[in-house]
């Protein structure tokens, strides 16, 4: 088992000496400075006029900036997960990088195992340091606090861990780019199924909720966020009826998370026996 | 297999690889006894890497099997004690070079503290003890050869495979790669090189296997095939223009294909010490001897002759 630790420490060095880590440092402080002073003069603009003297509207909107806050976090998340992923089993396999190690007293599924361990260690960090922005800034420039979210933040998490385990598993027999396409490609059809379903519902169109749940099967992606966003919404949304991130009309149920859990967890065992039967 | 075992580093049985159409590797048999410098000759693309890689688990063998040390193909155990240089080998060329040797080392299950003391002599040996802090990204195609060479070694292997490890490599760093190989020798550790430069296995093995489209097409020690083809050619005095047939089958003791045309015979001795019985036997048989030559077929012209001029 050594040799997982030894390739994770390796997976996470690599990312702070190419300045992978740094990057993404730099570019989370200047979303969360653009995020805070957005906030800040929002909460500015709603203390001072008295169009918005009820506090539960006040929280609707508090809740919508914090949501949005989180979104984007999703988002980028998201990518981070399949952008620092995409190459690490490929393009070593087209160096020939990986034939040195894997020529090693080593079984094959312990150096992915270590990749994937030492990327899930990279990009908990990185959520930390951005879903920990947003919540901080909220918490301290605005009297509202997201509900919820511990619940909401392992499903976010989750997601990231489901795209990595694609992408890895793609890896072990796409090359990088063919790789990167059938990952962004996947994670866009899921985002655009999760709109699909919402507005479907909120039409109440069958068929339109079908496609985003057939959407989800597919990847259930964007269904971890929606459900994430469902338990960190404003209880007012529910009397409201919609908001662009949540609505009561089509939850992600519980079996789909369980699902998502059940694909993460396939896809890496399936990466795992990939890259140990492939030849490099 | 396995009634020889403990004896042999590498012992394969009809290994074979088949990508598609195309046969890399066909009926692969060999046995590379322990402690032999064994070279696998052939052509670019002959399928030598293929095989190589076969023998260390990279790739799985369509057909066939194989035991390296003891050990069954695709036994990540079994490659505790095996040394890999790949070739074109390529690394992380953000580590250090200290760093890159902890992380094999790691990787081989070596004690820490036996790595450190093992990391030093190992730059030193390819002469990088000065960069040992410098990052592989700054380093030659030479010095990341030699550090790649270092790789191979940190385990104290008992096998080392080293594909075309001179590619690259200027005088000086092929002959360190040859000085390392001769250490090897010395210490009883089974080398197994692959090349396609005749020069580097002329220099270096004790037994040489030539491949040709994935095909053996021969093995021999080296001796045998440089002393085996040493061409001589005899002059016996005017004197006796007609040479008795009986005076050419006497010298069949010594050589083969032997042939006399006027006063001149030719023949292809089995080896030197065989020169001076020519002379003595032609001499008794009361010829003058006027010339005597020894002419070595190299070992070149027999590679060319043997993968028929493929040369890469």
């Amino acid at each position: 088992m050594r040799p997982i630790w030894i390739v994770a420490k390796l997976t996470l060095r690599e990312a702070a000496r190419r300045k992978i880590l740094l990057a993404a440092i730099l570019l989370s402080v200047a979303f969360l400075s653009v995020y805070g002073v957005g906030l800040h003069y929002i909460h500015l603009e709603l203390m001072k006029t008295g169009e918005f003297a009820n506090t539960l509207v006040r929280n609707q909107i508090y809740n919508f900036m914090m949501l949005s806050g989180m979104y984007v976090v999703n988002f980028l998340y998201a990518a981070m997960a399949v952008l620092t992923s995409v190459d690490t089993v490929a393009g070593e396999i087209a160096s020939g990088t990986i034939q040195s190690l894997a020529a090693k007293p080593v079984p094959r599924w312990q150096l992915l195992l270590g990749k994937w361990l030492g990327l899930v260690v990279m990009m908990t960090l990185y959520l930390a340091l951005m879903a920990g922005g947003v919540l901080t800034l909220g918490n301290t420039l605005t009297p509202y606090n997201l509900p919820n979210v511990g619940r909401g933040l392992p499903l976010i998490w989750l997601n990231g861990i489901l795209l990595l385990s694609i992408s890895l598993l793609g890896g072990t027999r796409l090359s990088t780019l063919a790789n990167g396409v059938v990952a962004f490609a996947g994670y866009g059809m899921a985002v655009i199924g999760g709109w699909v379903e919402q507005i479907g519902a909120f039409l109440k169109s069958p068929t339109a909720v079908n496609v985003g749940v057939v959407s989800s099967l597919i990847l259930p992606s964007e269904a971890l966020w929606k459900r994430a966003a469902y338990e960190m919404r404003s209880p007012v949304v529910d009397m409201l009826g919609f908001s662009p991130f949540t609505s009561g009309y089509s939850v992600p149920s519980g079996a789909m998370i369980g699902y998502a859990i059940a694909y993460a967890v396939v896809a890496l065992l399936l990466a795992l026996r990939s890259f140990g039967r492939r030849d490099l | 297999m396995g009634d020889m075992a403990g004896t042999n580093a590498v012992e394969t049985q009809g290994l074979r690889k088949v990508y598609g159409e195309q046969t890399a590797v066909a009926d692969l048999t060999l046995t590379v006894p322990r402690g032999e410098v064994f070279g696998f000759l052939g052509p670019n693309g002959a399928g030598k890497t293929t095989a190589v890689k076969m023998l260390l688990g990279l790739v799985a063998p369509t057909a066939g099997e194989a035991l390296v040390l003891d050990r069954p193909l695709g036994d990540p155990a079994g490659r505790a004690r095996v040394g890999f240089l790949p070739e074109h080998f390529r690394f992380h060329d953000w580590l250090k070079a200290s760093e890159f040797l902890k992380l094999h080392a790691d990787l081989y299950g070596v004690p820490a503290k036996v790595s450190r003391q093992r990391i030093p002599e190992l730059l030193a040996l390819v002469d990088l003890s000065a960069h040992a802090d410098k990052k592989l990204r700054a380093f030659s195609k030479g010095m990341l050869q030699r550090i790649g060479l270092a790789q191979t070694l940190l385990n104290d292997p008992e096998l080392v495979f080293l594909d075309e490890p001179t590619s690259g490599l200027d005088p000086m760093g092929r002959r360190l790669v040859r000085d390392i190989i001769h250490t090897l020798r010395e210490r009883g550790t089974t080398v197994f090189l692959n090349s396609h430069l005749l020069s580097e296995v002329e220099i270096t093995c004790d037994r040489v296997a030539f491949i040709r489209r994935g095909e053996l097409v021969r093995i021999s020690a080296l001796e045998d095939l440089v002393n085996g083809e040493l061409v001589v050619r005899l002059r016996v005095g005017p004197q006796r223009p007609r040479i008795p047939p009986d005076v050419l089958v006497g010298l069949a003791a010594w050589g083969d294909n032997v042939r006399a045309e006027g006063d001149r015979i030719t023949l292809t001795a089995h080896g030197e010490a065989d020169l001076p019985e020519i002379a003595r036997y032609l001499i008794g048989r009361g010829f003058d001897l006027y010339e005597l030559s020894p002419q070595r077929v190299s070992l070149e012209e027999l590679f060319v002759e043997i993968v028929g001029g493929e040369t890469g």
